[in-house]
């Protein structure tokens, strides 16, 4: 593998998210942990794929690695692991942090003593997220030092460079990142890889218990490892001082991938300036910043999302009495929405230089181009669970949601998702709508996501018997993020053969009385079983078993089976439109002459439109290599 | 290189738009030229709009700004569209001349646009090769080479600071032992259907 090459010096490309699993293979990383999350996963994928080639072997990866149930116990395993002398990394997407953060609050009480990065993936522009919150906060909020990589090679030497700054402050520290880091991919140069030290020990010492007069005692230990933090800051070669062109009172402070913007437009429009380029933005380095603003006159600050940056070199300002023009969200240059990009900096850049914009004028297409959202796949078994409990109640029927591949069937023509707040929302909101409204409720969430924070809401539901029925959609993966083993698959993040929880187990544990277990390749039954839990005066569980079309059709293929496709035979289909209008596959289209047609290239061969179809008109076809 | 060089590489989920997009990536760190890629991930992979862009030389990061792009290589037609706003009239468009229909156009929500409309609105801006890469793909042995069709094309075009020679031997690492003869055959018939 390229990845474990121990070559240094040699340049590979990488995606930003390879570049932080490198470094902290070079670091010597000991034990790495996550749950999934876009743009975070590859991260922990790439350890997975490393770990899961060693065990095929029988041999050790010299670290360990896992899959965690969420969040929050991700960061207990790595955090433990760190506290007993060991490297850890955890890696979550930004929400995935609020899940963790009762843990991360705490944790930075307390401090650790082997190094422990914790990657935040934050998502400016909700590419694939539900919120956009910007995670710097959580530095700020929990005291925790920071590093803000702007490309795939600061990404490799922050982790790298991030386990020993966290060791010499005994104390965790957050790599912050962003889609257009964690998704881009770049040059990076190979350092030597350390060994692990894959023993650690833990010292009994209560320190470690955080009992209120402990914590008492820990609060000044926070600050004080802020202010040596802060020494680090003022010397590492991640914050420094470029000067573009001829000597200025002008100055940009930037961090994370907005300084890439910043250094090009700057170059382009040759402007004068220097940069004050910021990768360890918290502590900030407050004599580095200081001495900046007081050889500037004028000040922009170019960074995503929330006015972090902005509010601390104000306040700065305010305190040395400096006069000088700060421009940024304030002023109305920047704005506190969505990612950047070179058009938007460019534009900033030539309001306030008073620059003629080098940006062409688009080209206005007068055609409209047709949308194409992200939807189920053809084959998806989400989608006959949901055609089945949308025949078994059609009206008034209230569907809260959950975050996974499931989402999408907002979309039309299934529009089976009503409300959507977070991980495992959908049965606590499930409980709330059933208080308010007294209406039928089906709510609807993944396995993963079941293991993940499905599990206490359905404990309420039980125990303040909750007239619901809530659905999990089991498809054996975790199939949104790249299809991730889970607690109910039967092997682990390392390829070895783990215990698989069932579902119905678990359910049944809690209390629930009605479970309904249903095939949804059989929508017939699966539609009475809906019905059935329906009925049902209380809380019921009803588990859609059938695995995830990519995964069931990739292990077919492995194994020599045939893939079977679907056609429909003309003279007998009356173009009622069931298959398209109302159940609505991707695979399915009309052809010119109004005639409904399968798309073979498409086309999964699950068999559900032949079961839906009123006149049974679609059939087996030919064999699909 | 003093140079930027901005490309462009869209298509739908499923094409092999990342693919072509890393392999152009690991073209040029082999060239020692600077490079930066973006990708699409997550939501917008399966049958959504993707687009990669690949930016080459004295570059720092990824984004391509608006009507900047050297080229823009487009695995389905409309997608050429979607991205137009990155092209100037120097801009050399490559698209295969294949529609992909939205299931949003069986739905009836959307309309796919009249496909000779498309070429004549791309034609207007910028210099347009239409190639059948799907046929390519299809004589070199498989139907998903397309995008090495694609990255063959774009070879031919003169825009890239490296030897095509380069470009293929990099394929050629990136692909199983027995698919090295279809993928250089799909890079080959790409090269040639844009350089005649």
């Amino acid at each position: 593998m390229e990845i474990l090459e121990d070559k240094p010096g040699k340049q590979i490309l990488l995606l930003g998210n390879e570049a932080i699993t490198r470094g902290a293979i070079e670091a010597g990383i000991d034990v790495a942990t996550t749950y999934p999350g876009t743009p975070s996963s590859e991260i922990a994928d790439t350890f997975s794929l490393i770990a899961r080639s060693f065990t095929k072997q029988n041999k050790d990866p010299g670290f360990y690695f896992e899959y965690s149930t969420n969040e929050k116990v991700a960061l207990e395993v790595a955090g433990a692991a760190s506290i007993s002398g060991l490297r850890s990394l955890t890696c979550m997407k930004h929400v995935g942090l609020n899940v963790a953060s009762d843990t991360f609050m705490t944790y930075m009480y307390i401090g650790t003593r082997g190094g422990h990065v914790i990657v935040s993936a934050d998502d400016p522009s909700c590419h694939s997220s539900q919120n956009e919150q910007d995670n710097r906060y959580f530095a700020l909020f929990g005291g925790a030092p920071m590093l803000e990589p702007s490309t795939p090679q600061e990404a490799k030497e922050m982790t790298r460079i991030g386990f020993d700054i966290s060791e010499e402050l005994k104390s965790p520290i957050l790599l912050r990142t962003t889609t257009r880091l964690n998704h881009v991919r770049g040059a990076i140069t190979l350092e030597k890889i350390k060994k692990p030290r894959k023993k650690g020990d833990f010292e009994k010492n209560p320190m470690w218990v955080t009992t209120p007069a402990i914590a008492r005692a820990r609060h000044p230990e926070l600050l004080k490892m802020l202010e040596n933090a802060e020494k680090i800051s003022e010397k590492t070669k991640f914050n420094k001082i470029l000067k573009i062109g001829k000597e200025s009172d002008w100055g940009i402070i930037t961090s994370g991938v907005s300084f890439n913007y910043v250094k090009e437009a700057v170059e382009d429009l040759k402007i004068d300036v220097k940069i004050l380029k910021l990768g360890m933005t918290h502590p900030l380095p407050k004599k580095m910043c200081i001495d900046f603003i007081k050889s500037c006159k004028n000040i922009i600050i170019v960074e995503e999302l929330e006015p972090i940056l902005e509010n601390q070199i104000k306040q700065m300002a305010y305190e040395l009495g400096c006069k000088i023009n700060i421009f940024g969200k304030s002023t109305g240059h920047f704005s506190r929405l969505f990612e950047y990009n070179p058009d938007i900096v460019i534009t900033a850049f030539c309001k306030i230089f008073k620059k003629k914009s080098l940006i062409k004028k688009p080209k206005d297409s007068k055609i409209k181009l047709p949308s194409r959202p992200p939807a189920l796949c053809p084959g998806c078994p989400h989608r006959a669970t949901y055609y089945a409990a949308k025949k078994a109640q059609p009206k008034s029927v209230i569907y809260p949601t959950d975050i996974g591949c499931y989402t999408l069937g907002r979309a039309k023509p299934l529009e089976m998702a009503d409300l959507l707040l977070c991980m495992g929302s959908n049965a606590g909101t499930a409980c709330g709508l059933a208080v308010a409204t007294g209406s039928k409720i089906i709510s609807f969430m993944g396995d993963s996501t079941f293991f993940h924070s499905g599990i206490p809401p359905i404990i309420n539901a039980v125990h303040h018997n909750h007239d619901v029925v809530i659905t999990v959609l089991d498809n054996r993966t975790t199939a949104m993020t790249g299809h991730q083993p889970h607690p109910g698959t039967d092997f682990d993040g390392m390829g070895r053969p783990a215990k698989k929880i069932l579902v119905e187990d678990v359910v049944k544990g809690c209390g629930i009385k009605h479970i309904e277990i249903t095939d949804p390749d059989n929508i017939k039954e699966t539609t009475e079983a809906f019905k059935r839990a329906l009925e049902f005066k209380g809380p019921s569980v009803v588990i859609s078993k059938s695995p995830c079309i990519i995964l069931e059709n990739r292990d077919k293929r492995k194994q020599g089976e045939e893939i079977p496709i679907y056609e429909i035979d003309q003279e007998k289909c009356r173009r009622c439109k069931t298959c398209i209008g109302r159940f609505g596959c991707p695979a399915l289209y009309f052809g010119e002459d109004e005639s409904v047609n399968i798309d073979p290239q498409q086309c999964n061969g699950c068999g559900h439109c032949a079961l839906i179809c009123p006149f049974g008109a679609i059939h087996k076809k030919e064999v699909k290599k | 290189m003093k140079r930027k060089i901005n490309i462009v590489l869209a298509g739908v989920g499923g094409q092999g738009v990342i693919t072509a997009a890393n392999i152009l990536g690991k073209a040029a760190v082999k060239a020692k030229v600077n490079v930066f890629v973006s990708e699409v991930h997550g939501m917008a992979q399966r049958g959504g709009a993707v687009n990669c862009t690949v930016r080459l030389g004295n570059v720092s990061g990824p984004l391509v700004p608006t009507g900047s792009a050297d080229a823009i290589v487009s695995l389905e037609p409309s997608e050429v569209l979607r991205n137009i706003n990155l092209s100037n009239k120097e801009t050399k468009i490559i698209t295969d001349i294949t529609p992909v229909i939205p299931f949003t156009v069986s739905t009836g929500e959307d309309e796919y646009p009249n496909i000779d409309a498309i070429f004549k609105e791309i034609s207007s801006y910028s210099k347009l090769y239409k190639i059948d890469a799907t046929k390519i793909a299809k004589d070199a042995g498989a139907i998903i080479t397309k995008n090495i069709v694609m990255l063959g094309a774009l070879a031919a075009l003169n825009i890239l600071p490296f030897k095509k020679e380069i470009l293929l031997e990099t394929i050629l690492e990136n692909v199983p032992s027995k698919f090295k003869e279809v993928n250089k055959k799909a890079f080959d018939g790409g090269f040639k259907s844009v350089k005649q």
